[in-house]
């Protein structure tokens, strides 16, 4: 049994962003970067699948410039067997299916039994690099998957995925398959001393791909600052205890509702 | 010619495939191109007719035994060959869970990907200048596509408004459509046991984000919901950590409500928890960011420290409340 793992390194959540001086991107200089979240998730459920089969291997795979190799060794220490990395210095700069063309290439000889992504990554949010990697390999795909019936896994694999408005449905797939989880689907563990010293000796296989051109990639031409939809009044002038007498003042007089 | 995807299960529609009309129909008028409707179904779909009563030329209904319930394959499938036989210039959808699941498959196999969750269009020299989201709701981007068509668009839900949606009278037609090997079985969809706490009728609601750190400090929260006589609610992070149970869950994938008034407490306000929450009648933000999303919708904004906040606003509403 075999399972690559897809993890992105992103932004940090509570990264405080600066608009990149072309205004194509942000400015990454002095940004905070962290695993992209449902990734981590990707990961903690791929780990759980091997320990209930009781053997096999999971392989992370990350595309990104070498600072990417953060995220590579955090995943090690939570027990990633070994990894691939697909040395990309401007990688924010590919379109969904340029990663997932490259990706594919990369990974397409390991013939693994499944492919774990996260749903969707927390910077560009297209959401699409999973399914586009699935056919690209010619296997089929599930998305927004939160829950995985391990003890099921054999030549099929039963899952259940997220529909809208608190809807599930099962899906039972032949193997190989490439499944996007969903976050939450289960509690995420922390790297352990043992797993930090044993990660220094686990292989990581650098990739370096001729990225090919992609024609109907889209491009950004503008980012900025989302235009505001309501006038929002601001209370305390940044001493939050100021605001908050302030707001009671406001929801009495104003909102009544006190 | 501007493809526009109906979604439904059963033959029962799903209402924001009437806002992809609104969008589709909106498109057309700006670049001078014909909608039609494309219903993938397994039989006469009989809400075909219901479809035709819309400003479209045409419903056309994608036709094949395998289509009765959805799968990613047979879906790929049936929308590669509508689009091989009529190679329309857009393909519009509305940003569901399942045109999440099928649209980018679609699109690859086509040589293209999708420019997905778009909020807004303009129309630039007979092309489409797209905006959307990104870093969850921090900054928004214009986007433009590239090559030829077909191009694979899809709207954030309440992007367009589905009564917007022009009525007229379409033709309806049949296309049969050819879907090879289904590599996963389905199973009946269902419900998970209905959720205990309806928040869709409290009038207030104190929400709690991540800003609240800990399990422990979620009594921080009940205290100012408890002064106010509301209900307790969380952002999806909250409740993946389990400090708070699902059914307290706002946002796409839990509860939509629109109270009286909606205090979000260290929530930043990525559009997965804005959709369930923009339509409250005051919204009231206390983050220490002042660069979080959640102050685009709020009424009232306090940039600071929550711990700071909370225990002054549920003293003086004690005190306001005599």
């Amino acid at each position: 049994m075999k399972i690559i793992v897809l993890m992105k390194q992103v932004a940090n959540k509570d990264a405080v962003l600066r608009i990149a001086g072309d205004e194509k991107w942000i400015n990454e200089a002095d940004v905070a970067w962290q695993t992209n979240e449902s990734d981590g998730y990707a990961l903690e459920e791929a780990l759980r699948t091997v320990e209930a089969k009781g053997e096999g291997e999971v392989v992370v795979c990350t595309l990104g410039p070498q600072g990417a190799k953060t995220v590579i060794k955090d995943a090690l220490a939570r027990g990633a067997n070994r990894a691939i990395h697909v040395v990309v210095d401007d990688s924010k700069s590919l379109s969904s299916y340029q990663i997932a063309k490259t990706i594919a290439d990369a990974i397409k000889e390991e013939n693994a039994d499944l492919v774990f992504t996260g749903l969707q990554s927390d910077d560009a949010s297209f959401g699409q690099t999973g399914v586009i990697l699935a056919e690209l390999l010619g296997i089929p795909h599930a998305t927004i998957v939160i829950e995985v019936d391990r003890a099921s896994l054999g030549d099929t694999l039963r899952v259940k995925r997220e529909l809208e408005s608190g809807w599930y449905q099962w899906f039972t797939y032949k193997l190989p398959a490439l499944l996007t989880i969903q976050s939450g689907i289960s509690q995420i563990r922390y790297a352990s001393l043992k797993g930090i010293m044993a990660a220094k000796s686990k292989e990581i296989r650098e990739v370096t791909p001729a990225v090919e051109e992609f024609a109907s990639a889209s491009a950004i031409q503008k980012v900025y600052m989302p235009l505001k939809t309501k006038q929002t009044q601001i209370l305390g002038n940044g001493d939050a205890k100021a605001g908050a007498v302030e707001l009671v003042e406001k929801l009495r007089s104003e909102v009544r509702i006190i | 010619m501007i493809l526009v995807f109906i979604e439904h299960k059963d033959c029962v529609l799903n209402k924001t495939s009437l806002e992809a009309i609104a969008a589709a129909q909106s498109i057309g008028k700006d670049l001078g191109l014909g909608v039609t409707a494309v219903l993938p179904c397994d039989k006469d779909c009989s809400l075909a007719q219901e479809i035709a009563g819309y400003a479209v030329e045409k419903v056309l209904i994608a036709k094949n035994e395998k289509l009765g319930t959805y799968t990613p394959d047979a879906y790929a499938d049936a929308w590669e060959h509508v689009i091989k036989a009529l190679a329309p210039k857009y393909v519009v959808m509305s940003h569901t869970y399942q045109v999440r699941d099928f649209a980018p498959k679609v699109a690859a196999r086509l040589g293209r990907e999708v420019v997905g969750d778009c909020i807004r269009y303009r129309a630039e020299g007979g092309k489409l200048v797209l905006t959307r989201r990104i870093f969850l709701g921090k900054l928004d981007a214009d986007v433009t596509l590239g090559g030829d068509a077909p191009y694979f668009v899809t709207f954030q839900s309440g992007a367009f408004r589905g009564d917007a949606a022009e009525k007229g009278s379409g033709a309806v037609e049949t296309m049969e459509v050819t879907i090879g090997d289904v590599r996963m079985t389905p199973e009946a969809p269902f419900q998970e046991a209905k959720a205990s706490v309806d928040l869709t009728r409290s009038e207030i609601i104190v929400a709690v984000g991540r800003g609240i750190k800990s399990q422990e400090n979620i009594a921080v929260a009940q205290q100012l919901a408890d002064a106010l006589g509301a209900d307790l609610a969380a952002s999806r992070p909250i409740c993946d950590s389990e400090w708070l149970p699902i059914d307290r869950q706002i946002g796409s994938s839990g509860q939509t409500v629109a109270p009286k008034l909606y205090i979000a407490l260290g929530i930043s306000g990525a559009i997965q928890h804005i959709v369930g929450m923009k339509n409250a009648g005051t919204i009231v933000a206390v983050n220490k960011d002042a660069e979080a999303p959640i102050f685009d919708i709020a009424d009232y904004g306090i940039v600071g420290d929550l711990f700071e906040a909370v225990p002054v606003l549920v003293d003086e509403i004690a005190k306001a409340k005599g």
